[in-house]
């Protein structure tokens, strides 16, 4: 490779990661107030993002959120993608459209619309309207996940175990499903981490006492402007790598966001 | 036992408007190997599609062991089959893969383990239960495979293609393998594939199918040596194909005029021509031996040798497609070179059957 080529990608690279850096560093400054570059450090923000209330119960509103949508929308989006692959019936299109909808339609649209039906309906606006949302939201994502690793998996595999006597039911449980669950981790992780950094939407249905963390981090930076928010980003970063390094060793997560370089690992 | 392990009546099979398989009729007797030997297309992987039961007949029945398992899901039908690619569960051991069949008719673990350590030192897989099926090579996955099959002690045995997917310098000996192994099984098995060598090798019958029909079901020897029609003739085996004529028609037995020889060929085929009909005669390569008198002569093309054997291909304007091929021993074909004029005597008995136009 050429210098001007490897400058280029060193360039590119600085880039990407530039306002993910900036952010980590401005963490440790001694500062009440966002400045860069840093002039004394601390560690006192870090302290305060871990021990303010609202980001406190913020977070807990989001793993509470996160957790229960992301496996309702993993249960739901399998169904959907095994029964798009498996089987024909009236309407298959529509479920198809309906499914890959919330792709082209903005997240604030989604939020609006629940927000709107249930102020409507007088229904409560506490966590499951949250959770209904961001399944919405995230469904699409797990029904690809999984479709791409049902038309990658071997048919022949399932004819054989039908062949050994194994009746269609047994066959989903032994050997349908345990081939699918990296594609079904894949999109339970997708799913987790788009709910847990989900804002648009949230922000419109979330009450003060159901808000997430992004929208508790939105209205704090609001109001103050000191490094806390950049310690909590520092914090969220290092908190999703280490998970994704994670998901990546044990469940081999490259081969199922399909981002393996051929002839690499 | 009487009753024969598989028997096919008039079963036919519609995908749309395109017939794949025309009221095919077929009879597997217990502990024999038959073959469904034709090319890609010709409804022999549908047939065995349909005996699994992967596929549904339009018409006709098929009998497991006299039972009709026509409407009989495949899971019920108490088969073992070997996949081309093996299909082997890639997240189970090898003796996982093996005991998969038993589980599913709820045997117990340790029963079921009894019988695939047998099922595996059949195979020559003992020592190699805890091995991942790509942890192995492509002869110890067809072996697993067919382990896999045998071991629930199917009904019939089903094999597509198994060797395909193999070096061909392994193939030779899997085929003896994989046939002594069948054999000390002692179960009927229905063999698919593509390649009349493996066919003639390994098969006690051959049904020979093209176009969605069996042309001919028999021994090897028959087909090969009295093919049924021009497809079969032309399908196994290598053949010069000469133009004659109908001198007459005795018995069982025809007589065929090509240039100044006179042949003798199965008269079957060629019921209802009139004497002096335009025929063609398949001479098979290692019937035709130099020296007179002539039956055919051209001008050396190529000499191949093949170890055993040469053959010798030669450019001939009598013959079918202008060429003609030889099989002789490696001493008679010493000096024989390119360019050079071969003169070949013919056998006195051959194949023959009515002349396709254009002549």
């Amino acid at each position: 490779m050429s210098w001007w080529l490897r400058l280029l990608v060193l360039l590119l690279l600085a880039f990407i990661a530039m306002p993910a850096l900036v952010a980590c560093i401005v963490a440790f400054d001694a500062r009440s107030i966002l400045n860069f570059p840093p002039q004394a450090w601390s560690m006192r923000w870090f302290e305060r993002a871990m021990t303010y209330p609202d980001f406190r119960d913020g977070a807990w509103n989001s793993l509470l959120v996160m957790i229960s949508a992301s496996v309702i929308a993993t249960l739901l989006g399998a169904g959907a993608a095994l029964a798009l692959e498996k089987l024909e019936f009236r309407g298959k299109r529509t479920l198809e459209a309906l499914v890959m909808a919330p792709l082209v339609v903005p997240h604030f649209v989604v939020g609006l619309g629940f927000l709107t039906l249930f102020a409507q309906s007088g229904l409560p606006r506490g966590l499951p309207l949250l959770v209904l949302c961001h399944v919405v939201l995230v469904l699409p994502f797990v029904v690809r996940s999984v479709w791409i690793s049902l038309k990658s998996l071997d048919g022949r595999l399932e004819d054989a175990a039908l062949s050994l006597g194994a009746p269609p039911s047994r066959v989903l449980r032994q050997v349908t499903l345990p081939l699918l669950l990296p594609g079904l981790a894949g999109g339970w992780l997708f799913a987790a981490i788009l709910s847990f950094t989900e804002f648009s939407a949230s922000l419109f249905v979330s009450t003060q006492r159901t808000q997430t963390l992004p929208v508790a981090m939105y209205n704090y930076v609001r109001e103050y402007a000191d490094p806390s928010i950049a310690a909590l980003s520092a914090i969220w970063i290092v908190t999703t790598m280490l998970l994704i390094l994670a998901a990546d060793r044990w469940l081999g997560l490259s081969r199922v966001l399909g981002t393996e370089v051929p002839g690499g690992r | 036992m009487a009753v024969e392990a598989l028997r096919l009546d008039g079963v036919t099979r519609r995908f749309g408007a395109v017939t794949a398989l025309h009221g095919a009729s077929l009879v597997v007797a217990p502990g024999e190997f038959v073959t469904l030997l034709g090319p890609s297309g010709c409804g022999k992987t549908t047939l065995l599609n349909l005996v699994a039961g992967f596929q549904t007949p339009d018409e006709g029945e098929i009998f497991l062991g006299g039972e009709s398992v026509t409407r009989v899901p495949v899971w019920k039908r108490d088969i073992g089959m070997v996949f081309q690619s093996y299909a082997l569960f890639p997240h189970m051991n090898v003796a996982e893969n093996v005991a998969y069949g038993l589980r599913a008719r709820g045997m117990p673990k340790v029963e079921a383990m009894g019988r695939v350590a047998e099922a595996l030192r059949m195979v020559r897989l003992s020592g190699l239960e805890d091995r991942r099926p790509r942890q192995l090579s492509g002869g110890q996955q067809q072996r697993a495979a067919l382990a896999r099959a045998l071991v629930i002690r199917p009904r019939i045995l089903l094999l597509d293609e198994p060797f395909s997917a193999l070096d061909r310098a392994l193939r030779g000996g899997l085929q003896v393998e994989v046939r002594e192994i069948q054999r000390a099984a002692g179960v009927a098995t229905l063999f698919v594939t593509h390649d009349q060598h493996e066919a003639l090798a390994m098969s006690d019958r051959i049904a020979v199918m093209s176009g969605g029909r069996i042309h001919q079901v028999g021994t090897p020897e028959e087909v090969y040596a009295r093919p049924a029609d021009r497809f079969v003739a032309g399908f196994v085996g290598d053949a010069t194909v000469l133009r004659g004529r109908l001198r007459g028609l005795m018995g069982g037995t025809a007589g065929i005029e090509v240039g100044q020889a006179v042949l003798e060929a199965d008269a079957a085929p060629l019921r209802g021509l009139s004497q002096g009909a335009p025929v063609d005669a398949f001479l098979r390569p290692e019937t035709l031996s130099p020296g007179g008198p002539a039956l055919l002569s051209g001008e050396v093309r190529s000499v191949v040798f093949q170890g055993g054997h040469v053959d010798v291909h030669l450019a001939c304007a009598e013959a079918a497609g202008g060429r003609a091929v030889a099989r002789l021993a490696p001493m008679l074909a010493s000096g024989l070179a390119a360019g050079s004029v071969l003169e070949l005597a013919g056998p006195s008995r051959c194949a023959a059957f009515p002349a396709e136009e254009p002549a």
